[in-house]
């Protein structure tokens, strides 16, 4: 227990990595994926189409094979990134197709009468889209987000396999400093994703209490 | 295809706008191939070189053959103890003693809520030091995604019993089964039948993560890929095949999920619980 205790800058140091790769990654991924999801739903084929086979091959892929991708494949063509931004880039790509799928199921759930009844009444698409479509689509939004970024916060962890010193390696590292206390190790390293996914989901809540308040 | 919420059926107006953004939106992804295209030949990615292992060298197969062996048996072992551990803890969950319904409660938001990579490390590390004896990477691969799949699927049993309609328990009780015969007889089959999109997409779910055990020297596909990379120097054109191998065993996954999906909706007329609603907790994916 005291090797916990006495190392916690150790684990703050690495659980601070923890939250930022979760946070630039999770900003990324609401760009790419609801531009993604515009997409889908556009009226456009080949941008419904480009859209489509993103979201298929992405979510199809493992994520550690998308960070071997972008790891260890993008220096071939010559981008060269600190492993911090290829880490975020890669959870980004992996987790925008999952957002894109949370968006475009989101405002697919909203009956298409609510669109029609908007025209009907004369409203502009616009009007439409901002009145009575999105308001409703956000709110239908927000718990499928909240799970996905959620596994985001717990997929920063694989991070720790290239040569980033995030929650994971900074248990590993402690662990090979203290071979006599792995089991409180890993259990300080357990609470503390727990406690970061708790404390997500406490903010998600919030949120959809607030978007869903007209209702 | 789901009616579209966001515009009407297209006038000859409407049609000619689409089809102008149809070119100018077609062209922009082409444009944007093409820069990849360029920047790929730019880096010598289209030598042939590159390529060459693919043609004349049988054991680049045989290794991936052997590494998607070892994904497909790990992924197999914890299918199957997954569903049993998933059942458990799902009859746990649903039970009406606190102490039983607590203590299963706890477990399953704490493999929820834990990433799978921490699980896979403290099996490895810290299962030596319990018991005594070393833990094999398979089964320190196999035993993590075990837990956390078996959480998942407890509680995507969870949420297709709530959705079986209230008066088929109560008929149940009325004709004097016992709450513990309920769930068995009534609920857990039918749930199961309503659930079962959900549960193959939670194995899709489950064979990517198997990728996880290179981290602790597990020969599956990701890990044979990456031995081969250090011999042969095409990263780019390697684990591109390797995701490949991933996608189309997932794709047909995906397939079956949404066949089952589409059957069920003709059979029974009921509509299967949507994976994402299963999701709330602490998330999955």
């Amino acid at each position: 227990m005291n090797e916990v205790l006495d190392n916690l800058d150790v684990f703050v140091r690495g659980f601070r990595t923890t939250v930022s790769l979760t946070l630039l990654a999770a900003i990324g991924a609401l760009i790419v994926g609801t531009l993604i999801a515009a997409m889908r739903v556009s009226p456009v084929p080949p941008l419904r189409w480009a859209g489509a086979a993103y979201v298929r091959l992405v979510r199809n892929t493992p994520l550690t094979v998308v960070f071997f991708l972008v790891v260890f494949g993008l220096p071939e063509v010559d981008v060269k990134l600190p492993f911090f931004r290829f880490a975020v880039l890669a959870l980004t790509i992996y987790t925008a197709a999952f957002v894109a799928e949370a968006v475009r199921s989101g405002i697919n759930s909203v009956a298409a009468g609510q669109a029609e009844a908007s025209r009907s009444i004369g409203m502009t698409f616009g009007q439409t889209l901002r009145l009575v479509v999105l308001p409703q689509a956000f709110a239908n939004i927000v718990p499928p987000l909240a799970s996905v970024f959620i596994a985001l916060l717990k997929n920063t962890s694989i991070a720790s396999a290239f040569f980033i010193f995030e929650g994971v390696q900074a248990m590993n590292q402690l662990i090979n400093s203290f071979g006599n206390a792995v089991i409180p190790i890993i259990a300080a390293a357990a609470l503390a994703y727990l406690l970061l996914a708790l404390l997500s989901a406490f903010l998600f809540g919030l949120l959809e209490r607030a978007v869903s308040a007209g209702r | 295809m789901t009616t579209p919420v966001l515009y009407d059926v297209q006038g000859p107006r409407a049609r000619r706008r689409v089809l102008i953004g149809s070119i100018v939106g077609g062209l922009i992804l082409l444009v944007l191939i093409g820069l990849a295209v360029q920047r790929l030949a730019a880096n010598e990615q289209f030598e042939y070189a590159k390529y060459e292992p693919f043609f004349n060298e049988p054991q680049l197969y045989e290794r991936l053959w052997e590494g998607l062996k070892n994904t497909l048996n790990a992924a197999g072992y914890a299918i199957v103890l997954a569903s049993v551990l998933g059942v458990l803890l799902a009859f746990g969950r649903l039970s009406r003693q606190p102490l039983i319904r607590l203590p299963a409660v706890a477990v399953i938001e704490f493999f929820r809520g834990v990433p799978l990579l921490l699980l896979i490390f403290a099996l490895f590390l810290a299962f030596p030091i319990v018991v005594g004896t070393d833990l094999p990477a398979l089964w320190a691969l196999v035993l993590a995604l075990t837990m956390y799949n078996g959480a998942v699927i407890a509680e995507i049993i969870r949420a297709g019993v709530q959705s079986i309609p209230k008066g088929q328990t109560e008929a149940a009780y009325a004709i004097g089964l016992s709450r513990g015969q309920t769930l068995r007889m009534v609920l857990l089959p039918q749930a199961i039948r309503v659930m079962l999109p959900a549960l193959i997409s939670q194995l899709v779910v489950l064979l990517k993560d198997t990728s996880l055990g290179f981290v602790i020297g597990f020969s599956e596909l990701l890990r044979t890929g990456g031995q081969l990379v250090q011999a042969l120097n095409n990263p780019l054109q390697l684990y591109l095949a390797v995701a490949l191998i991933y996608i189309i065993i997932n794709s047909l996954l995906s397939g079956l999920a949404s066949y089952v999906e589409g059957r069920q909706r003709r059979t029974s007329g009921r509509t299967p619980v949507a994976p994402t609603q299963v999701e709330t907790g602490l998330g999955t994916v």
